[in-house]
């Protein structure tokens, strides 16, 4: 398939920066996939991120939204309708007193009529559980609820990419569970692209692609099993990797399953 | 080196109107002196009104809190004094540092006891190098540094306070692996060094397993379990229940045993399994 | 403490009140406001008072709410009252007081006044949404543009404003108890003392509040916000015959209270 997004040998630093904060970074997306961003902090991650809608402009490289070029200022509004982003702390996003008026705001700035914004915002909501919530306060929700209001409100931009950058940093793990939920079903469902840009190991297993990142350039590629299996790159880069993992790796045992049920089947089998 | 008494505590928020609620009920335990413990239960559960408590931030609505056996609501006096025996490390500390050097902020706990100009000089070095923060950078601003270096900047400046009970509220939210374990590392150095009592609150069950003697999980603003984590995470199933999770290592301890193979003991770090797998002769 | 303060809360609902069009609700509160300071007499502020009680009626908004609201602005209000009670000329109430009945009376209709100034605001925000606020405001100020007041500009930090009010207050707190943590004392000292305890709430409070502004404004362009240009609403104003009603009646509460005036009631 096409890729949605397309890195073309992206550097960036900033002009008073002496350091290259993204190194040559080549990256095509895949229409429909959920794609996960790990790397410690510092790595270039939300560097990346910010190159997907054109926050940032590459210093020399082409980032691709479809075939616009995110230096092509006559696109922006396109290309950021086109890519949603969500950013790590829900409180600064939200922009409205009331859930549903945050909702609107998106496709109020992109003049969709009246009519169909309520259709928008109700949808939206609907889709990340939080219909029941829309005359409410946005500062009395939990974490949790805020960070889905703020998925809801690029929702209703009806975007392809729904990018998102350490939403869970700052939630409880009840409110990182919503979230992580919200934006696989998304995927699965709708059909969405998603990019998960964490450092939470545990919330990449779910991703059809693992993408690995350190100093500015991506060190490892592939399917959540086939990078956490390199363990000692993992380790190197002061990254987690799932115990299931980590346990099959000390016994020598094929690395061909990360959770519980399968890793203990396995276990069992080289036991007997 | 305090030993803290909590009696009966109970704390109603906005208790006689309509949106009155009871954080926290009926709460009695005993932490003796250096004991390290962690704080479980998920947001809402009561811990963080709990923890402020213990230092007279909030006035119980009833119970005592003593400390070294003295109750610290006596008075004004009592109030301000406990602030000095037990240090508060809120989440997100980095958010609380004003001073224009690195050296100032974490000066200004014991300039607030109203210590010598030597004797700060002493506990500030002392703080900074318990969370490794080099000297080079004592005279630079605090907002110029890393998270990372923030975060421990903050934390020193509680410990620079000497307190005999270091309470840390989720001191590692927010940070990667790498800021995690270094953070982690701090504590227990300042524990061993120190011999102080240390409450952390935590959300992440592996970190609460392998550093802490005993768990303390808060449910609905009661103390729903009690115990070593051996004997806490013996009862996976509860803490399922309340809505926590298990360490990693428990749940794949549980898989195993399910499969039939006859692990031994409670496991909850990495290393009491591989020893587990061990014994009964796997790898 | 803090938490207290309920500036810029609304309370959802669904009377008569919260229906009107926030542009007619605007209107009417300078109407409002007008009339009140036509009042002359205690036929004129027994008016008054019946309306905003009237009022408070339909909107199901309890006095205890306003009252609520009042409580910061206590000091003013008996200050002036004071002022008034103590420094206005005219016949002792007793022989030998310093209070004359000229006095009581400019104090009581200056209590009035403020009283009843701060319940009519409140009504209007209390019942309206910020956004619906602020929308009509912006509508109201439309013509300005014309000679280059940047309304939509205005009225959208208005609404950002409202909007980071209790976040902002939540910060405060949070700090405070951080500090105080630390030993910090707000309570104690002289006036010179408590300003310096302050810094170490303030400088936070404003490295983090340009760290939120700088996120919301990426967050906002994100969200393809690009000023006031081809933006449409969700919720689009429109004058129903409830509000042809409602400014009809206020017109005839100024045409009362220019009448009682005119006759010194």
């Amino acid at each position: 398939m096409e890729p949605i997004i397309r890195f073309e040998n992206v550097h960036f630093s900033y002009p008073e920066g002496e350091r290259e904060i993204l190194c040559g970074i080549n990256l095509e997306i895949t229409e429909g996939s959920f794609v996960a961003v790990l790397g410690h902090n510092g790595s270039g991650k939300s560097t990346l991120f910010k190159h997907m809608n054109a926050i940032l402009l590459p210093t020399s490289g082409k980032v691709w939204v479809r075939d616009m070029d995110t230096a092509d200022e006559d696109k922006l509004l396109d290309i950021r309708r086109t890519v949603g982003m969500v950013f790590q702390n829900p409180d600064n996003q939200i922009v409205a007193n009331v859930v549903e008026d945050d909702v609107a705001f998106a496709p109020e700035n992109l003049g969709v009529p009246s009519e169909e914004i309520r259709q928008r915002v109700d949808a939206a909501l609907k889709q990340v559980g939080m219909y029941e919530f829309r005359m409410h306060a946005p500062h009395l929700l939990s974490g949790g609820q805020k960070q889905r209001v703020a998925i809801a409100g690029v929702l209703a931009m009806q975007p392809k990419v729904l990018a998102l950058d350490e939403p869970t940093a700052m939630l409880d793990p009840q409110g990182r569970k919503e979230v992580i939920d919200t934006v696989t079903r998304l995927c699965r469902e709708k059909g969405m692209t998603v990019v998960l840009i964490t450092h939470h190991m545990e919330e990449c297993i779910g991703a059809d692609r693992l993408v690995v990142m350190s100093n500015g350039s991506i060190v490892a590629d592939g399917t959540p099993l086939e990078v956490f299996s390199q363990v000692e790159l993992m380790e190197r880069e002061g990254l987690d990797v799932p115990e299931t993992t980590r346990v099959l790796h000390e016994l020598g045992l094929p690395k061909t399953a990360m959770d519980p049920e399968s890793c203990a089947a396995i276990i069992a089998g080289a036991k007997s | 080196m305090s030993d803290l008494r909590v009696e009966a505590l109970t704390h109603v928020y906005s208790a006689g109107t309509p949106f009155e609620k009871t954080a926290i009920q009926d709460i009695s335990l005993q932490i003796p002196s250096g004991q390290f413990v962690g704080l479980l239960g998920h947001t809402g559960s009561g811990k963080s009104t709990f923890i402020q408590h213990l230092n007279a931030l909030l006035k119980p609505t009833s119970g005592k809190v003593l400390v070294d056996g003295e109750d610290i609501n006596q008075d004004k006096k009592t109030r301000r004094a406990v602030k000095n025996k037990v240090g508060l490390v809120f989440q997100y500390p980095e958010y609380q540092l004003f001073e224009e050097t690195v050296f100032a902020d974490i000066a200004f706990g014991p300039k607030n006891m109203g210590l010598g100009k030597e004797e700060i000089e002493q506990r500030v070095r002392e703080a900074a190098h318990f969370v490794g923060v080099e000297e080079e950078l004592f005279q630079r601003s605090p907002l110029e540094l890393s998270g990372g270096q923030k975060r421990r900047v903050a934390i020193a400046g509680v410990i620079a306070m000497r307190p005999g009970i270091l309470i840390l509220d989720e001191p590692t939210a927010g940070l990667d692996p790498a800021g995690c374990r270094q953070i982690l590392d701090n504590i227990c150095t300042y524990r061993r060094e120190s011999g102080a009592t240390v409450i952390i609150v935590s959300h992440n069950m592996d970190d609460a397993a392998r550093l802490t003697e005993r768990l303390i999980v808060f449910n609905h603003g009661t103390v729903a379990m009690d115990g070593s984590p051996e004997q806490v995470f013996s009862r996976p199933e509860e803490l399922i229940k309340i809505g926590l999770s298990v360490p990693q290592a428990t749940s794949l301890a549980m898989a195993l045993r399910e499969k039939g193979i006859p692990l031994q003991g409670s496991i909850y770090t990495h290393a009491q399994l591989m020893a587990a797998l061990k014994e009964v002769g796997v790898c | 403490m803090l938490k207290d303060i309920t500036l810029g809360q609304f309370f959802p609902g669904d009377t008569p009140v919260h229906r009107l069009d926030p542009r007619s609700k605007i209107l009417l509160l300078i109407v409002f406001i007008v009339a009140l300071f036509m009042a002359s007499g205690w036929a004129g502020y027994g008016l008054m008072i019946l309306v905003t009680a009237l009022c408070m009626a339909i909107s199901h908004i309890s006095p205890r709410n306003i009252f609520k609201g009042l409580k910061p602005m206590l000091l003013i209000i008996v200050f002036t009252a004071a002022l008034n009670l103590l420094y206005t000329q005219g016949t002792p109430l007793f022989p030998g007081w310093p209070i004359t009945r000229e006095g009581l009376d400019r104090s009581i209709a200056m209590v009035l006044r403020i009283v009843l100034l701060i319940a009519g605001t409140f009504l209007l925000t209390y019942t309206t949404s910020p956004m619906a606020l602020t929308d009509g405001m912006e509508r109201l100020l439309n013509p300005l543009k014309k000679i280059g007041l940047p309304v939509h500009e205005i009225t959208m930090m208005m609404s950002m404003a409202l909007r980071f009010i209790p976040t902002l207050i939540e910060e405060t707190d949070k700090i405070m108890s951080a500090q105080k943590a630390r030993g910090a004392d707000f309570e104690n000292g002289n006036l010179l003392q408590r300003a310096k305890a302050l810094l170490p709430i303030l400088v936070p409070l404003f490295v983090s509040s340009f760290r939120r502004a700088d996120e919301l404004a990426v967050a906002m362009e994100s969200r393809c916000y690009h000023g006031g240009s081809g933006r449409t609403r969700m919720k689009q104003l429109h004058f129903q015959a409830l509000d042809l009603w409602a400014l009809a009646l206020g017109a005839l509460l100024l045409a009362a209270m220019i009448l009682l005036r005119h006759f010194g009631l």
